[in-house]
């Protein structure tokens, strides 16, 4: 059973095609990276997967369970945790109240517990801050975990992004062009938490991403998009060098 | 500066984080608690206005300030409280049944409203919620079996096990402080709890807080109920103070003034509110003043400097600070200034004046600069 | 009975002219700035102000105190702008709908103060004649508000759709700083739009007069055109006018026809209906953020 599948899917605004009839499958465990120029409609399957849009035809599966038409909070109760291209994060609050929120899927008090505050709150919040905690080591936050978001630069925001991804714990992960802003070294940061994400929490990673070496040094499979339909789906090597992708993306 | 070590997650969780909490606090509720005997019973009835009003003031706190939810409603929330008490009362039913009752009825309210308010973000929930505010208004004037509609409803003061607390008394005043504490308790607590923040993830970026997990109508809803019991509380209490209520109190005017509250009291923190209040409650006496003390103070002072016209200078300070709508033109004046010049608030102007001691002398003003955004458009929010 | 209902449609799209017109200056500012001015029907109480002043008190012909009384409030909301708007740009909506309803506070206090809180009448050549069309009595008072509306906004179709001004504000309100990479002078751009906002108050304050006479409170009249500027959908001018036209009929009918006290809410529970069922209003797009 393929941890994500994509059967058709299409997507269409107004008389715009963005996604039109692309399939494939995210298996688990591997990193699963999308190419293509602007406008091919990465960012739209996306969008449909972290149900922020609706397809126009076609049907998701997640863990074979049909998530088509899921509102997206239902999604994260289901394991797909996402950051985003322009990071969305809760500019007001510090680092560490950022990846509490994270947590949220995994409460276990109720809302008017929470309003008593019970002793099973306080240890829930025990609870959550330790995985908090491990996440913050892991991406080495440790001195921004009380600093508020709005006077962070733009590169600690996205490994915030990515750290808040991390907390929901999920079993699938979408990074939205997780290089973009980034300098040589933080993207090589990028490459080794990718792949530590992987092969320390388990988590399947489906990536959009511009930058070709980290597409090569991380993929398991790319699949590289034009136009909203599939080029080529393969390894990084085949991808490279599949005629249609040279034409259409990476120049001849 | 005081380094705090972190060896503990109780250090963030708990309500006193550190011993000079237990000192400041402690001062002021001893302040609090010993007010009655000292001062004037005029200033003592002004302190019960500042509790009710403080506890609106957390209620909108919760639902605007944590949740991005503006309401210019809430004096809608405040009459239904009111207005349950007076009825019941009238009914026969006890004070121990109808308090929890109106705080009850107010929640509902205010998640019926919270429903169709899902839909609604920025301006056009602003206008959703005085519209809300006028039709309670009108139902509160028409609906005269219940609400003896615009001749206004008489409100006996509170009665309890054979103890009545009159609305001047001590005991009035203590139960008023008391559910203010309760209330600032039952917020801080939902505040430091995972609700809290799913309410201030609301607030920042809704896209992000889906993603996460937050079912959005829910916690919504909740906080659209939380604020509305909480006032309706307040309405409760409102109605003993006044011991007459009519539909022409609870007007768009009262929500602004709620709103008031919490803009110049300081919109990110819960002592927002109570500043917010005390501010809000002093401008009628400090217009007293303005009309007559002022003006004869100054008149003295002319007289002493051997000005001729003094009289004549006393009179007119003394037109000027009568007119009528002065008060209407202190708020605006007053809401224009803070807005541009104090954004945070009083108790931002608080946490400022503390950081200056505590940097002594490295502060700098800079820090609570707001970066000049540029007007980023609100519809694609 | 038919002719009562006529009468009163009429009364109805008299009102609602006033109301489109404070909408439509609701919805000019807002959308070139994206802020909602809660003054802007204090703004309209100022304008019959002035022209009262210039009217009577100062004696000039109506026409002329007219004209003076709209360039008088074109010249005050430039100078609302500078002074109270600007430096606040860039704060949270939230805080920017607080100062207009702060300037709202003070205008009708200081307002109060100089003028006195008496109502006031001015001299019109409206103020008084019908017209007869058939078996109808059309007061000149309310033919006068439609007609000069319609002109008034023909006008400014004119200038915003075969000007570049009109498309320099839109793009001010969807992008600031890419507005002033284009060369588009943002700041002129804001005082201009105030300035034309405040005048189309002013004149419909001025137009009011005859109706519902000159008083400070005049301005709570611009709480009821929230409703008309959200039925049109807060981004259309044509909406606003549209929105105002509707709220006026529906509330000068439910006066006539339903039960004391609907007259004052319908406004409400009309604009509550329509947030409910089409949030975007009659003419609003229905926009959604990228990610």
């Amino acid at each position: 059973m393929s941890l994500l599948r994509l059967d058709a899917i299409s997507l269409s605004f107004g008389g715009l095609t963005a996604v039109d009839g692309v399939s494939f499958a995210v298996e688990r465990g591997e990193i699963f990276t999308m190419i293509g120029p602007n406008g091919a409609g990465k960012t739209s399957i996306f969008n449909m997967i972290s149900r922020f849009y609706q397809p126009s035809e076609g049907r998701l599966f997640f863990e074979d369970i049909e998530i088509t038409s899921m509102p997206p909070h239902q999604i994260a109760e289901l394991g797909i945790a996402r950051t985003f291209q322009n990071i969305e994060l809760f500019d007001n609050a510090t680092v560490l109240d950022n990846l509490l929120v994270g947590r949220h899927r995994h409460r276990t008090t109720r809302i008017f517990e929470d309003i008593l505050f019970l002793p099973k709150v306080r240890r829930a919040e025990y609870a959550d801050r330790y995985r908090v905690e491990e996440v913050i080591e892991f991406l080495d936050l440790q001195k921004y975990r009380d600093l508020v978001i709005a006077n962070l630069p733009y590169g600690v925001r996205k490994v915030c992004e990515l750290a808040r991804a991390l907390c929901t714990e999920p079993k699938l992960l979408l990074l939205d062009e997780p290089s973009s802003g980034l300098n040589v070294e933080e993207t090589d940061d990028m490459v080794y938490w990718i792949n530590d994400i992987r092969s320390e929490f388990g988590i399947t990673v489906l990536m959009v991403e511009h930058d070709m070496t980290l597409v090569n040094r991380v993929s398991d499979r790319v699949l590289a998009l034009n136009y909203g339909h599939v080029l080529a789906l393969g390894t990084p090597h085949e991808v490279a060098h599949d005629r249609a992708v040279i034409a259409a993306y990476l120049g001849t | 500066m005081r380094p705090i070590f972190q060896t503990d997650y109780d250090q963030d969780i708990r309500l006193m984080r550190h011993r000079g909490y237990w000192w400041s606090y402690g001062t002021l509720l001893l302040l609090v608690l010993l007010a009655p005997f000292v001062v004037g019973s005029y200033l003592q009835s002004q302190i019960v206005f500042v509790f009710i009003y403080s506890i609106v003031g957390v209620g909108l706190l919760i639902l605007a300030g944590f949740t991005g939810q503006t309401s210019l409603g809430h004096a809608a929330f405040l009459a239904i409280g009111a207005y349950t008490a007076g009825y019941m009362q009238r009914l026969g039913v006890p004070f121990l049944v109808y308090l929890p009752l109106s705080v009850i009825l107010s929640g509902a309210v205010g998640a019926l409203v919270g429903f169709p308010a899902l839909r609604l973000s920025g301006i056009y929930l602003v206008i959703a919620t005085i519209a809300f505010g006028f039709i309670i208004e009108e139902v509160a004037a028409r609906w005269e079996s219940v609400t003896n509609g615009n001749d206004g409803m008489r409100v006996k003061p509170i009665e309890f096990f054979g103890v009545t607390l009159g609305r001047e008394g001590y005991g009035f005043y203590y139960l008023c402080l008391g559910l203010l504490m309760l209330v600032l308790l039952l917020a801080l607590n939902i505040l430091r709890s995972p609700t809290g923040r799913a309410f201030v993830a609301i607030r920042d970026s809704e896209i992000a807080a889906r993603s996460i997990g937050v079912n959005l109508a829910v916690y919504k809803v909740v906080a659209f109920s939380i604020s509305a019991a909480m006032t309706g509380l307040a309405g409760c209490l409102y109605a003993h103070k006044l011991s007459f209520i009519s539909p022409e109190m609870f007007t768009l005017l009262l929500s602004l003034e709620f709103v008031i509250v919490i803009l110049i009291g300081g919109i990110g923190s819960l002592h927002g509110a109570v500043l917010g209040s005390i501010f809000v409650v002093m401008v009628d006496p400090f217009l007293g003043y303005l009309k007559d003390d002022v003006p004869r103070t100054i008149g003295k002072l002319a007289q002493a400097f051997g000005a001729a016209n003094a009289g004549a200078i006393q009179d007119t300070l003394s037109a000027i600070g009568g007119a009528a709508g002065l008060k209407g033109a202190i708020y605006g004046v007053i809401i224009i200034l803070f807005i541009i010049f104090e954004p945070y608030g009083l108790y931002g102007r608080w946490l400022k004046i503390r950081l200056y001691f505590e940097l002594f002398p490295l502060y700098k003003k800079a820090t609570f600069r707001r970066q000049k955004t540029y007007l980023k458009s609100e519809r694609n929010r | 009975m038919l002719l009562d209902f006529i009468q009163q449609v009429v009364g109805g799209i008299a009102l609602g002219c006033v109301y489109g017109l404070i909408a439509l200056g609701f919805v000019l500012i807002y959308k070139a700035t994206e802020v909602v001015n809660f003054a802007q029907g204090d703004l309209m109480m100022l304008g019959g102000f002035f022209a009262y002043t210039f009217i009577d008190q100062l004696g000039l012909n109506y026409w002329i105190g007219f004209a003076l009384a709209v360039l008088a409030m074109a010249a005050f909301g430039s100078l609302v702008e500078r002074a109270i708007v600007r430096p606040i740009l860039g704060y949270p909506q939230f805080s920017i709908i607080m100062v207009t309803i702060g300037l709202g506070f003070a205008l009708r206090a200081v307002v109060g103060m100089i003028w006195g809180t008496d109502d006031l009448r001015i001299d019109t050549p409206f103020s008084s004649g019908v017209v007869h069309i058939g078996p109808l009595v059309l007061a000149y008072d309310k033919l006068s508000v439609i007609v000069a509306t319609v002109l008034l906004c023909g006008g400014l179709w004119i200038y915003f759709n075969k000007t570049r001004m009109g498309i320099a504000m839109q793009a001010t309100s969807q992008n600031m700083l890419g507005a002033y990479y284009m060369g588009i002078p943002v700041k002129r751009v804001f005082s201009l739009i105030w300035a034309i906002s405040a005048a189309v108050a002013g004149f419909a304050g001025v137009l009011l007069a005859p109706i519902a006479f000159i008083h400070t409170n005049v301005g709570f009249l611009g709480l009821k055109a929230f409703p008309a500027a959200v039925l049109g959908g807060f981004g259309s001018i044509p909406g606003a006018l549209a929105g105002g036209l509707v709220i006026g009929v529906a509330e000068t009918l439910s006066g006539f026809y339903l039960p004391e006290g609907f007259k004052d809410v319908a406004a409400y529970i009309l604009l509550l209906i329509v947030l409910m069922v089409r949030p975007e209003g009659l003419f609003g797009l229905h926009l959604r953020k990228k990610v």
